[in-house]
């Protein structure tokens, strides 16, 4: 775990930011909205640098949680203790009916076949007229905690996303160290290695394809409250481009890269949306800038090569 | 005669007109090294990945332990005790020596699904793959990276991962493959003692190897075994000498 003190330190100073100033209204949205992503971006790098999967389809994960939370809110279902089973259930279900198919393939066809899945989920999200198809659909309200409105205080939202950002990086930290990450890790590198000793890497894959898939779902019940608003922008094939290049920009080899990158870029996103309307003129070629210097990512420059 | 190990029964495989595996029946007896050489081209890669799985025959049948195994795949005959090593090294070059073996380890040592204790942190999965490691004098190289190994220790990690599949025949696919002089001696040594133990099946170009090593040896010649027999038998015949070793030859 060489280099995991920066991530440590970005965590405890998300975790202090509210205290120390940063509490104004739009400073706890961004910060939100960051974590969430990076959350969302933690189980895209799961797949990406751990299981070798590269998806381009992983906003769809992200949308399915969030558009849960919303069919349900429609139909007065809006506490978590059954808003984030039914989430994580039909985040897991999509990306294993998706995953069965995508995963017989590989590198650019399976790239292709989930951007597919995800363009799917786009349209059917835009044709859901019940839920404001096109237009998205506004929450009635934040989702209850057993009850209690815990999310509507902007304080606990913002510690409720900082954890299970928290335990998303140590999930799939734990799971890319156990036997089964093992395999995952194996397969990656060399497939045939791992059938030659017995492994056939499919049920691993997909299994590794679920996983994230539930974990993505949880980032999308977040992302639907932290806006009150679902639409079906968050599924486009341009989130899961995001979600991916924030993968690239924190550094593939290693999970807590992807929380520096998606800070990053949320932050780069509003400083240079601060600075001028035609930033992303500028946000653009500072990416591909960043790729090309950075080879092992933002993690690439705090603990070079993997360990 | 014991009961073959591996038994081949007429295997046949055609890419477009030609016949890599012409009619190949062969059978591998418990205990034995039997070697199978053949010049450039008789067909001796595509018949071991036909016997491993990689490449499925057109016609005939792989029987392994009495045990018809023609339809399996790679994983499934390797969990059946089929192992192999590979001609050009295949190891997980990012796992250090020691992670490569675990992971045979782990595949001979109940479910993979398991997903919260370290692996790595898993006493009989270490102890199993340094076994392996001390078998074939990799022990002290156990952290080192496999891709950072010379090519003779990387031959080594090879064989080690397929002794910790716990094999009940070791299908060798040119260990010697561009060994130096030195690395060769310390492998055919490392062979030598494997011998004891291990039914093995060997591929090699090295003659002096195969030689040394093998009690029996079956001569393949575009796609069809022309000769088995032991080292004496096939270094007489006048057929082989043709065919293959050089009429000038010994």
């Amino acid at each position: 775990m060489r280099g995991a003190w920066l991530p440590l330190l970005v965590l405890a100073a998300l975790a202090v930011a509210p205290l120390a100033g940063f509490s104004a209204s739009y400073e706890m949205t961004l910060m939100a909205r960051a974590m969430i992503l990076a959350m969302a971006a933690v189980s895209l790098s799961f797949l990406v640098g751990g299981a070798g999967l590269v998806s381009l389809g992983h906003a769809a994960s992200v949308g399915v949680g969030a558009y849960a939370v919303a069919i349900l809110d429609a139909n007065g279902f809006t506490d978590a203790v059954q808003v984030l089973p039914v989430a994580i259930a039909a985040a897991a279900i999509f990306a294993l009916l998706t995953g069965a198919i995508a995963i017989r393939t590989s590198g650019v066809h399976f790239i292709m076949i989930t951007l597919a899945f995800g363009q799917m989920a786009f349209f059917t999200a835009s044709s859901l007229s019940a839920y404001g198809g096109d237009d998205g659909y506004t929450l009635y309200a934040r989702t209850e905690v057993a009850g209690a409105r815990l999310l509507e205080n902007r304080l606990a939202f913002h510690y409720i996303c900082l954890s299970l950002l928290a335990a998303s990086w140590a999930l799939a930290s734990m799971l890319l160290a156990s036997r089964f990450g093992r395999v995952l890790r194996a397969a990656r590198e060399n497939a045939q290695r791992a059938e030659a000793v017995g492994f056939a890497p499919y049920p691993y894959r997909l299994v590794g394809y679920v996983i994230a898939g539930a974990m993505g779902g949880v980032a999308g019940v977040l992302l639907a409250n932290a806006t009150e608003f679902v639409s079906p922008a968050m599924i486009s094939w341009q989130r899961s481009g995001e979600l991916l290049f924030m993968v690239i920009l924190g550094g593939v080899g290693r999970l807590w890269g992807a929380i520096l990158g998606a800070l990053v870029f949320v932050g780069l996103e509003t400083w240079l949306a601060e600075l001028t309307p035609h930033w992303k003129m500028i946000f653009g070629p500072l990416l591909v800038v960043s790729v090309i210097a950075l080879r092992g990512g933002l993690a690439g420059l705090v603990a070079p090569r993997h360990g | 005669m014991a009961e073959p190990l591996l038994a081949l029964r007429d295997l046949r495989k055609h890419y477009g007109g030609l016949a890599v595996t012409d009619g190949v029946t062969l059978d591998v007896l418990p205990g034995e090294i039997h070697a199978i050489i053949g010049p450039n081209g008789a067909g001796k890669t595509t018949l071991i990945h036909e016997i491993t799985g990689l490449v499925a025959p057109d016609a005939g049948r792989v029987v392994f332990a009495g045990r018809d195994v023609t339809r399996l795949s790679l994983p499934r005959r390797a969990r059946a005790g089929l192992a192999r090593s590979f001609q050009i090294t295949s190891l997980v070059a990012g796992f250090s020596a020691l992670e490569n073996v675990a992971l045979a380890a782990q595949a001979r040592a109940g479910s993979s699904f398991r997903f919260f204790r370290p692996a790595a942190s898993e006493r009989a999965l270490n102890d199993a793959a340094l076994a392996a490691l001390t078998e074939v004098g990799l022990a002290d190289r156990a952290a080192v990276p496999a891709g950072a190994l010379s090519h003779g220790e990387k031959r080594a990690l090879e064989i080690a991962i397929a002794l910790a599949t716990k094999p009940r025949l070791l299908l060798l696919d040119e260990p010697l493959a561009g060994a130096g002089p030195e690395e060769t001696e310390r492998l055919i040594a490392l062979l030598t003692r494997l011998k004891a133990a291990y039914t093995i099946l060997l591929v090699e170009h090295d003659m002096q190897a195969v030689f040394a090593l093998a009690d029996r040896i079956s001569v393949l010649v575009y796609g069809r075994v022309i000769a088995t027999g032991t080292v004496a038998a096939i270094r007489a015949n006048p057929e082989v000498r043709a065919a293959y070793l050089g009429e000038d030859d010994a």
